[in-house]
This record gives C-alpha cells, sequence and structure tokens, in this order.
C-alpha cells in the first residue's frame, strides 16, 4: 500500500508513546543509573563507569548462563518448528473437529506460566506423577531433582508442550491461506505429497514461520516461572536461565550495579537478534510487494 | 443452470473438471492414510491433555488420597479443594485481582493502540520505522530487567500493591503487541474506503468510529484475546509489584506450602481454575484465532 506522507500522524501515535514511555523508558534509564554507579544506600554512591560491564562480562557463572540460554534456545526452536509445522499440516480443517482441535491446541498458551510449572510439578514427580511414577515403574530411575539430564529433557519436553501450540496455529493460519487451486494445479500435475509441501506450502510458510521463531525466540530466553517453579534452577545451576540468574542477583541479593550492568547486556542480546529477525521481516514483505 | 446443462465457457469446463477431480480424489484417497492421520491428531492432542487430566484427577482427589498412592483417577471423588479456594476471600480475591488487571490493561492498550495503529498502517512520518522497531524491542523485553525499576517507580508514584501499577506494567509488551496486530488487519482495509469516506464530509474521529472500528472488528475481538492472554499467563511482574491487595492468583498459589509440606489438592484445584477463563475466552474467537496468531498478515 501506497502510504501518504504526513507528520500530522504524529498526534495520533502521541498517547500511546507517552504510556509505552513511561512503561518502558524512564525504567530502562534508571537501570542505566544503576549500571555506572555502586550504590551503598539513598546518600552514598560512586560512579564506577564501565567495571560492572567488564565484571559481568567476565563472570564464569554468567557466561555458563549465556551459553545454556542459547543451548535451550536453539533445541526448542529445532524440536518445535518442525513438530509445529507437521500438527498444523494434520489439523482437521471443517466441522466441530477443526473447533475442538483449535481450541484444545490453543489451551496450553492461556496457562499461567507458573501454573505451567505446577502442572509439570504434578506430572512428573516421582511419587505422585503419573509420568515419573510411570518411568520408575518401568525401570528407569528418573530423578529431576538430582539428576541434570532429567531435569533438562524435563524442561524441553514442558517447553515443547507449551509452545508447540504457537507454531501450529501460525502455519495453521498460513496453510488456510493458500488457494485451491494451487492444490488442484499441483493434481494435474501429479505432483507427490513431498512436492507439495516444498514448492507449495512451505513457501506460504516462511512468513508465518519468521514471526513464529521470532516470538519463540524471544520468550524462550525470558523464561522464568516455568523452570523455576520445576526445578528452582537445578541441580545445582544445570537449569539456571538468564532471567532467574538476574532476579537472583537484583531482588535475592540486591547487587543493584551488576544486575543493571547484567540486564543492558541481556537485553542487548535480544536487541541483536531481534534486529536480524526484524530486517529479515522487512525485506521479505518488500520482496512480496514487488511480486504482487 | 441445470446440473445436465452443458458447459459453455473454458471457465466451466475447468470448474466442472475440478470438481469431478475432487469427488474422484476423495474417494480414491485410501482409507489408511486417512486414519494415520487421524490418529496422529489424536497422539498430540492425548500429549497436551495428559499432564492437564492429571491435575484434574489431583485436584478431585483428598490429600491422603494423593499422597496414599497412585490412582489413575479419583477413587474417594471430592470437591472439598475446590470448595475452599470459592469460599475463602484470600483465594478467591486472588482471581478477582487478576481479571480486573487484565481488563485494565485490555482497556488501556486497545484505546491508545487503535490510533496508533491506523498512524502506521495509512501514514509515512518522520521516524516511522524507528519507532515500530522501538515499540517491538519493548516487546522482546524480559521482564526480569524491569523488575527493580519498576518496583521503585510504582513505590514512588504511590501506585504500589494497586492493580493499576500491575495494568501499566503490563502495557510495556502489550501495547507494542497490540499496535503490531492491529497494524497487520488495517493494512486489509483498502485505502479508498478512507478517502470515500473523508469527500464525504466525514470529520476522522466520527469516520474512525462508525466505519473503520467496525470494519476491523473481528481484527479487534483477536487483538483483545492477545491480551488477555499475554497479560494473564505474566506473574512475574504482577506478583512483584503487589503485596497483599491486589495479589494475583499465582502469589496466592504460594500458600499452598504450608508447615507440613505442600497441599497439592488445593495447588492442582486452584491451578485447574487458572485454565478456566482461557478456554471461555479462546471458544469465542476460535473462528479468528489463527488469522490473529499470523498478525492478520495472511
Amino acid at each position: 500500500m501506497n502510504k501518504v506522507h504526513n507528520n500530522r500522524a504524529w498526534w495520533l501515535i502521541l498517547p500511546m508513546l507517552l504510556l509505552v514511555a513511561f512503561s518502558a523508558v524512564i525504567p530502562l534509564m534508571t537501570v542505566v543509573n544503576y549500571s555506572v554507579q555502586d550504590v551503598f544506600d539513598a546518600n552514598t554512591r560512586f560512579f564506577t563507569g564501565t567495571e560492572w560491564f567488564k565484571e559481568m562480562l567476565n563472570d564464569p557463572a554468567l557466561q555458563a548462563a549465556v551459553l545454556r540460554q542459547f543451548a535451550f534456545s536453539l533445541t526448542i526452536l529445532a524440536i518445535e518448528v518442525p513438530l509445529g509445522i507437521g500438527v498444523a499440516l494434520i489439523m482437521p480443517k471443517k466441522g466441530w473437529q477443526a473447533s475442538a482441535a483449535l481450541i484444545l491446541v490453543t489451551m496450553p498458551l492461556l496457562i499461567p506460566w507458573n501454573v505451567v510449572g505446577s502442572i509439570w510439578q504434578i506430572f512428573t514427580r516421582g511419587d505422585i506423577g503419573l509420568m515419573g511414577w510411570s518411568l520408575r515403574e518401568l525401570g528407569y530411575g528418573y530423578n529431576i531433582t538430582s539428576n541434570p539430564v532429567d531435569a533438562w529433557v524435563t524442561i524441553i519436553l514442558m517447553d515443547v508442550w507449551h509452545w508447540t501450540s504457537l507454531i501450529a496455529l501460525l502455519c495453521y493460519s498460513g496453510l488456510r491461506s493458500i488457494p485451491d487451486a494451487y492444490y488442484q494445479a499441483a493434481r494435474i500435475d501429479r505432483a507427490s505429497k513431498w512436492a507439495v509441501f516444498r514448492y507449495i506450502q512451505l513457501p506460504k510458510l516462511t512468513n508465518v514461520l519468521v514471526i513464529g521463531v521470532l516470538l519463540r525466540f524471544m520468550h524462550s530466553f525470558m523464561i522464568y516461572a516455568e523452570p523455576f517453579v520445576l526445578t528452582g534452577g537445578g541441580p545445582g545451576s544445570s537449569t539456571t536461565f538468564l532471567s532467574q540468574s538476574l532476579t537472583t542477583m537484583a531482588i535475592g541479593q540486591q547487587d543493584l550495579g551488576p544486575s543493571a550492568a547484567f540486564s543492558l547486556i541481556y537485553f542487548l542480546i535480544i536487541l541483536l537478534v531481534t534486529w536480524v529477525f526484524y530486517t529479515a521481516i522487512m525485506n521479505m514483505q518488500k520482496d512480496n510487494n514487488k511480486g504482487a | 443452470m441445470s446440473a445436465s446443462s452443458l458447459p459453455k465457457t473454458p471457465e466451466e469446463v475447468r470448474q466442472r473438471a475440478a470438481v469431478a477431480d475432487n469427488r474422484r480424489r476423495r474417494k480414491a484417497r485410501s482409507a489408511p492414510r486417512q486414519w494415520r492421520r487421524r490418529g496422529l491428531m489424536a497422539a498430540y492432542i492425548v500429549f497436551v491433555l495428559l499432564p492437564v487430566y492429571w491435575l484434574l484427577n489431583m485436584s478431585f482427589q483428598s490429600n491422603s488420597e494423593i499422597l496414599g498412592g497412585l490412582t489413575l483417577w479419583p477413587e474417594d471423588f471430592t470437591v472439598e479443594h475446590y470448595a475452599k479456594i470459592l469460599t475463602n476471600s484470600s483465594w478467591y480475591m486472588g482471581y478477582i485481582n487478576s481479571i480486573t488487571y487484565v481488563l485494565m490493561n485490555m482497556l488501556i492498550s486497545i484505546v491508545v493502540a487503535l490510533p496508533a495503529a491506523y498512524a502506521f498502517s495509512r501514514y509515512q512520518f518522520i521516524g516511522d520505522k524507528h519507532l515500530f522497531f522501538w515499540l517491538l524491542t519493548n516487546l522482546m523485553a524480559p521482564p526480569a530487567v524491569f523488575l527493580l525499576p519498576y518496583f521503585q517507580l510504582y513505590y514512588t508514584v504511590g501506585l504500589f500493591d494497586t492493580h493499576v501499577a500491575v495494568a501499566l506494567a503490563h502495557c510495556l509488551f502489550n501495547i507494542p503487541l497490540a499496535v503490531w496486530i492491529l497494524e497487520g488487519f488495517m493494512s486489509g482495509v483498502p485505502k479508498e474506503i478512507d478517502e470515500t469516506a473523508f469527500i464525504d464530509g466525514y470529520s476522522f474521529p466520527r469516520f474512525f468510529v462508525k466505519i473503520f472500528i467496525p470494519m476491523i472488528s473481528s481484527g479487534i475481538g483477536v487483538t483483545l484475546f492477545f491480551l488477555f492472554m499475554f497479560s494473564w499467563v505474566e506473574l512475574l511482574l504482577a506478583s512483584t509489584l503487589t503485596s497483599t491487595g491486589a495479589q494475583p492468583i499465582a502469589s496466592v498459589m504460594t500458600q499452598t506450602k504450608g508447615a507440613s509440606g505442600i497441599d497439592w489438592g488445593t495447588l492442582a484445584a486452584a491451578g485447574a481454575l487458572t485454565i478456566l477463563p482461557g478456554i471461555v475466552v479462546v471458544y469465542f474467537v476460535r473462528n479468528h484465532i489463527a488469522k490473529g496468531f499470523a498478525l492478520g498478515r495472511t
């Protein structure tokens, strides 16, 4: 669509801008302020410059948390994206089954995040949980409080349970927008199922998939409540992700300076990745407009 | 046109061929493949439902049955946990508080996001692209980063432990989300409609409320659904910004950790009740939800 150049559009943006600025810019400036100071109490503080940033970047515990975070985010993306596409392909398209499937598939997305943790805590406990108990009955010494591998697998399974629906729903909506004529053409050409998927469905899905991967990446990068409730970050610190390290530092230990510096580094990582995605989306829309 | 009449145009021939082709395909499609598809779908649904079933199972068992041994369904069926939650004000106020701030947030977000999304979808102006990206970055901001500053900010302005504080805090990610989704839906409305209305002498506010908003009503419905969803599931900010007056249900749930261990039955019942509002809401938007998840862009 050709847009009219009109700077008065700013007036339409203004109320939103003020509100978001109040809840984003002021707090962010507070964080920046803390990150360059050493605060002892309300009246005693020293300017420290980049010292906290250096300290944070060299902190092995945080480096480990960053690596863990990336490992986690990439693992769940690698599982959820193909699985989500698969679910979208087999979801019923008509009738009451379609409505029922939509509601059931959406359900995990609407459960408060700490309740998701609680659900899986109840589900996986060795004494009262169906999954934990079954695995033990089968002879596997499943224990998420002492075995890091079990804890990891469980957290990934929980995330797959929780968020595959998002990818599935995105792809489902992408698939529904493919005109029937495309499939008829493919049938006339006697195209195989794989060819239909590869050359008709997948290209149509790239747009929604970028949005899906973007949303999944950022949410997985902020994951807090689910592992906190399920494993508390343990055993040891094997499932302590970035948000939890940060919260422990800021609220638990009240280390304002270091945690503020850490916040900014954390935010910048997300920003960088987001920017890459955003540019990709914008370029894709440009290509689409050219094609249309 | 009767079915026996001969096709008159090439277009009609093609259409009929397609219909016949479809009919043949449906008959020829092997039954096993259909069943395999259904089986896989059923398997996924079971995977989704199993943990939730277990939660419900727990919530209808007495605590002695829960701890006494694993039972696949409640043998000693009881609603005592639900009764406890629904009669104790410290419990049910948690739900009322959560719903209150969610509704406030939905109202604030949609009111400021509508004009903003319109501006983004219709006009070019200085800094529009940068502004849009900045908005998206707020969607990406980890709540943990803002925890401490929010606490101090709302404490200073005297909003700590009120519903407004949580509603405003959730605006951080909900307004950008609303702008993003609405912009997608609005861009699907042809610009000629705006132009015609203005030529007919509509003022901007009247056009916007009388013509434009009804045209994107399904988009607004879907946006409200997403606002509900993200405000309802977010709990880190909500529980940090409140203590007793506006405590969300999530922080109330930590009460179940008593001296004698966790009260599993009540925890399960409280969890089951948090799923309910979501299912009610999703039922209303089920026909538009797929489009909404693609942010109105398919």
